[in-house]
């Protein structure tokens, strides 16, 4: 077990390089029962069971693992973190996710390298710069920080998009969020792994759940590839499969799955100093430390759990970034990789009750997983201690379209162009 | 991925638009039951294994067509006109 990071352990095995530093989680064997079993070892997974432990006192938990740690989108975002939301129920969750984020590296004793580069979604009309006052001026009254720019002090930060007169798209203006920015996403899964398992849960990996084990309406353990594992409360955090693990419950859902692509270039040295989105089209890039520009579009349009991409979202994403910003047709992709995730109608994620009694869920996170990790994780925990919603959770239910109680934020739901 | 419009032939999927759940039907016209119209318009099966939907030929014919998918692996399994 790994003992806390420091200047000193540092010192210590860079002294002692004969001794190898320890594992950073455990790896137990499953035991019979817990008191709480989530499925799914992703970030919202982990977080979960850190918080279970670390603020509710339940430490006898199991994440169940059906691959390894960071195989799933928790690896495969963009690594994008905002708080730039302005429809009630969507503020509050997303600005406390980003109140975690600041503090996680010290909570975590795990470098997350947190970097608060800010964020700028260009606008590119006079009316999307008028939309985007309005998004600015709800989020400062929600304590947000949120700036407008106009196209002067945008050509001054951003001196590498194209300005000129033939710009398909020309640049108004944009709205800015400085505490934006990016996180290392391997770190979060790591860190969180590695602070859940010092709390004393069990991180079991390569354990798939195949069944979900019911009494009458009562939830009551799973059955998985390494044996029964009985609990009475059982969190579902696997979102891009969720339909098909809730389906084991008998439970239909308003989930699609879908595949986002996200790309990565060669590196090359510093010239993208901020996260930059448009407002032209769904496209969103930084440049990593290491010096790729990492960028994104839309998903692929047709539900689907294979990770390859299609190459036509390819070309509308590589044209986006070449209209956008002319100098990246002169730079080579390295990577492109895709992730599946929940696509819900609204474009809204749920982190609810289901009509299953102990059973609770957290998915169809469409676009804004990542960011979502910690307050995720937070009041996933509290739901599953308390077994009621928290202040912040409670509009994410199952049932807000019966009741038309959408959180429609973007019109980025599974049917984009429905909306 | 290659979709095979009945009345063109083999195509690249970039010429097609998805057009969701061929297995759904929709509730009657004069069906007052919200909850039947609740279920069709924003629950789906989504399963991981074959599925049935719609595709239409924008880019080519513009015909509407079912297609019979597995979504785990995106192999046509069968068409219908």
């Amino acid at each position: 077990m790994a003992k806390g990071y420091s200047i000193f352990s540092l010192v210590k095995h860079a002294l002692r390089p004969s001794e190898p530093w320890p594992e950073a989680w455990e790896k137990p064997e499953p035991k019979s029962s817990y008191d709480v079993i989530i499925i799914g070892g992703g970030g919202h997974g982990l977080a979960t069971a850190y918080y279970l432990a670390k603020n509710h006192g339940i430490k006898n938990i199991a994440v169940l693992e059906k691959s390894y740690i960071g195989s799933g989108n928790v690896g495969r975002n963009t690594t994008l973190i905002r708080s730039n939301y302005m429809i009630g129920g969507n503020t509050a969750f997303f600005e406390k996710s980003m109140q975690l984020w600041e503090g996680l590296s010290h909570e975590l004793n795990f470098n997350c390298m947190v970097s608060h580069r800010g964020q700028m979604i260009l606008a590119v009309s006079p009316g999307q710069v008028d939309a985007f006052a309005r998004r600015g001026n709800i989020m400062r009254l929600n304590g947000i920080d949120a700036e407008l720019m106009d196209r002067n002090e945008v050509m001054k930060e951003l001196p590498y998009l194209d300005y000129s007169k033939e710009a398909r798209f020309p640049v108004h203006g944009a709205i800015h969020q400085p505490r934006a920015g990016t996180v290392r996403h391997d770190a979060v899964a790591w860190g969180y792994a590695r602070a859940a398992s010092q709390l004393g849960v069990h991180i079991i990996e390569n354990c798939e759940v195949s069944a979900i084990l019911k009494d009458g309406d009562k939830v009551v353990g799973v059955e998985t590839s390494r044996g029964k594992i009985l609990s009475s409360k059982v969190g579902i955090a696997v979102a891009g499969h969720t339909s098909h693990v809730a389906k084991m419950a008998g439970l239909r859902l308003p989930v699609e799955s879908h595949i986002l692509q996200a790309f990565v270039t060669e590196p090359v040295k510093p010239i993208v100093h901020h996260v930059v989105s448009w407002g032209a089209e769904l496209f969103y890039l930084s440049q990593s430390d290491k010096g790729g520009i990492v960028f994104g579009g839309h998903i692929d349009g047709f539900n689907t759990y294979t990770q390859r991409g299609q190459f036509h979202r390819i070309q509308n994403v590589m044209e986006s970034a070449t209209t956008l910003l002319p100098f990246m047709s002169r730079m080579r992709l390295l990577r492109h990789w895709g992730g599946i995730q929940d696509m819900t109608p609204d474009g809204s994620p749920f982190i609810c009750k289901t009509p299953i009694d102990g059973l609770y869920l957290n998915g169809g996170w469409c676009y804004q997983g990542f960011k979502a990790t910690p307050a995720s994780g937070t009041t996933f925990a509290y739901m599953i201690a308390n077994d009621q919603e928290h202040e912040l959770n409670k509009c994410f239910s199952l049932d807000r379209f019966e009741k038309g109680k959408e959180l429609d934020e973007y019109g980025i739901g599974n049917w984009a162009y429905k909306q | 991925m290659r979709v095979p419009c009945p009345h063109c032939g083999e195509r690249d999927v970039a010429e097609f638009r998805y057009g969701g759940d061929a297995s759904k039907m929709r509730p009657t016209h004069d069906t007052g039951d919200l909850k039947q119209w609740h279920d069709y318009k924003f629950v789906f099966d989504n399963p991981k294994g074959p599925h049935l939907e719609y595709w239409q030929h924008v880019y080519g014919c513009r015909q509407w067509f079912k297609l019979n998918r597995n979504t785990a692996t995106n192999e046509i399994i069968g068409g219908e006109k």
